[in-house]
């Protein structure tokens, strides 16, 4: 018998898909009544252009991806909403043997604080510089990237200029570790499996993580087209409860096991269960056999992660507008701030009585340690959100914080 | 005034489709075609050849890279931007389900690049159509097989002559409401099984 809501969705083969994929294959998503496809997509350009020509209804995206559709970045791009996150944090960023070498001689320590780390990856690009050697040269998966922009907003804290002293490469994430490998690349900003790949094949050092880079901070999302949704609001509704009672199921580590099998099928990720581990236990080993537990280093439900905070798609405006991708203006602004729909989230999860933050958007970098909030329903915990140079960043103060970003383009 | 002739660069992981549109792309007229299977070094090709069409094949896990090269890379001596035109819905329909893809270089007008993307559009399907007919002779090739192994396997163990072998087969499948080259799977498989069982 055929369900109530038909929904079709495209994916990328990466861990942090996992919320969407065990929707599908663990029943959440028919136990709402829906009947979802899912198709695994190559690149996301193939994701961005299926959903604007009705392929796909949603889709598993970067966060930063339907903001920079809706501000006409991308070609083919159609008005594209987030009712939904699929996560916080799971990236890290790795470098070559060799860069480890020289930044261990200016002070690097395997401990993945992005302070030191960065101080001594900026004392070895210049004695690089001196000595007239080619600039290293970094991957992420995509321009418009929550990799492409914490990479960039390490450097810059330490004093790194990303796109003067590094040269910025775009890599598909499964050939990051072999591009590592081959010396294409120096080092790179991915998610997970791609990073712990390069340390146990010996050709990589995991320098730093997102976890620490920005405590809790936004990664993937449900990225909807905004005219299905419109069309579609029950389903829409029905699959956000079904995502949340997916995620809540994903986060409960007596599932890992279950979770990492279903993830390995070959029409999901396609790798062995163990090498989803670290993804699930935030065990990781960094290289040279240092390894290290690392707290929220993914988390799929806790924390208020599949909240769509605006603060979030905010925070990555000011990143668009910091690095030339699209200039500050009322308009776009206006654009950003209505990109990511914790309304439509707030009202599909209302009637499942669960606990709802009350505000759209919070102070990043505000909560220096786990914190009960404030909230419809029992039992909301948020933060810590701190980004490692002690910035804040308050939505409401945006051109103060655009204004105070160092940028590439300020001075010659 | 004579139109300089459109220099063409076709990106494509499998071999047999791109010689398949480099031909066909050759047949209109169009002599300035390059091939390129693996993107290894292709900020440089793309410098050398200047391309003022390129064709993707939408299965190359590499268009988030090319995208982004086309608009930044200081070796794209002139803006490229996706082919898109927007008053007509329809061919970037069939260029998606296709499985191609086609960007361009700013400020060159649709109608000269409109041909070719409905050229690569067109030999792709051909392609894919190609694909699944050669899918359906090998599998209608390998049923054969089975269909003769167990032919074979019914005339030894039941004495039966070929035509009745055959006859008992479809008989069998008929009844079951199965192909035939199932149930002749089948009893392949439960004659593997069962080993010597089938000379006894």
């Amino acid at each position: 018998m055929s369900m109530k809501h038909q929904i079709t969705a495209g994916f990328m083969p990466l861990f942090d898909s996992a919320v969407l994929v065990a929707a599908s294959e663990l029943g959440f998503a028919a136990r709402e009544d829906i009947d979802l496809t899912l198709h695994r997509e190559t690149s996301w350009a193939n994701i961005r252009d299926r959903i604007a020509i009705g392929h796909f209804d949603l889709a598993h995206m970067l966060g930063p991806m339907p903001l920079a559709c809706n501000l006409g970045l991308t070609p083919l791009a159609s008005e594209t909403i987030v009712p939904f996150s699929l996560g916080l944090g799971g990236n890290c960023i790795t470098i070559s043997n060799a860069v480890w070498a020289g930044m261990a001689a200016h002070g690097a320590k395997a401990d993945l604080d992005p302070a030191r780390a960065g101080a001594a990856l900026g004392a070895f690009i210049r004695e690089r510089a001196t000595a007239g050697r080619e600039p290293l040269r970094f991957a992420v998966v995509h321009p418009h990237s929550g990799h492409n922009y914490e990479l960039r907003y390490w450097l810059a804290a330490c004093g790194i200029d990303p796109d003067r002293e590094i040269e910025i490469v775009i890599v598909p994430p499964p050939f990051m570790a072999d591009a590592l490998a081959a010396g294409r690349i120096d080092g790179y900003c991915v998610g997970e499996p791609w990073n712990s790949a390069a340390v146990a094949a010996g050709t990589g050092h995991i320098v730093t993580v997102k976890a620490q880079i920005w405590r809790n901070s936004p990664e993937k999302v449900i990225g909807v087209r905004k005219a299905w949704a419109d069309e579609n609001p029950e389903a829409l509704a029905a699959l956000l409860r079904a995502l949340h009672h997916s995620a809540r199921w994903c986060q409960d580590p007596g599932n890992h096991g279950e979770l990492a099998a279903v993830m390995a099928q070959p029409g999901f990720l396609g790798l062995p269960p163990a090498v989803q581990m670290p993804i699930l236990t935030g065990h990781l080993q960094l290289g040279s056999g240092a390894e290290l537990d690392i707290d929220d280093f993914f988390l799929p439900f806790d924390k208020a992660a599949n909240f769509p905070w605006k603060s979030h798609a905010l925070w990555f405006y000011t990143q668009m507008v910091r690095w030339g991708h699209v200039a500050h203006t009322p308009g776009n602004l206006a654009i950003a701030r209505d990109c990511y729909r914790p309304d439509l989230y707030r009202s599909a999860l209302k009637p499942l009585g669960v606990a709802l933050p009350g505000a759209n958007a919070k102070v990043e970098g505000a909560l220096k340690v786990a914190t009960a909030v404030g909230a419809t329903g029992a039992g909301l915990v948020l933060g810590p959100d701190g980004f490692f140079d002690g910035q804040i960043f308050d939505p409401d103060e945006i051109g103060a914080y655009i204004a105070g970003q160092k940028s590439a383009r300020a001075e010659p | 005034m004579v139109r300089s002739a459109l220099a063409v660069l076709v990106i494509d992981e499998n071999c047999i489709r791109a010689s398949i549109i480099e031909a066909g792309l050759r047949e209109a007229g169009h002599e300035q075609v390059t091939v390129i299977h693996d993107v290894a070094g292709i900020a440089r090709r793309i410098a050398e050849i200047e391309p003022d069409v390129i064709v993707i094949d939408l299965e190359n896990p590499n268009r988030d890279m090319l995208e982004n090269m086309f608009q930044l890379s200081r070796a794209v001596k002139r803006p490229i931007a996706m082919f898109v035109d927007r008053s007509d819905q329809a061919s970037i329909e069939a260029a998606v389900d296709a499985g191609v893809s086609a960007y361009v270089v700013d400020g060159l007008r649709q109608e000269r690049v409109k041909p070719i993307l409905d050229m690569a559009v067109s030999r792709f399907n051909a392609f894919a159509r190609m694909a699944r007919e050669l899918d359906a002779a090998r599998s209608e090739l390998e049923s054969r097989k089975v269909v003769d192994r167990a032919k074979g396997i019914l005339m030894k163990s039941r004495g039966l002559s070929e035509e009745a072998a055959y006859t008992l087969l479809r008989k069998t499948a008929m009844n079951q409401n199965r192909k035939i080259g199932d149930i002749a799977q089948s009893l392949v498989t439960a004659a593997g099984l069962l080993g010597p069982a089938e000379d006894e």
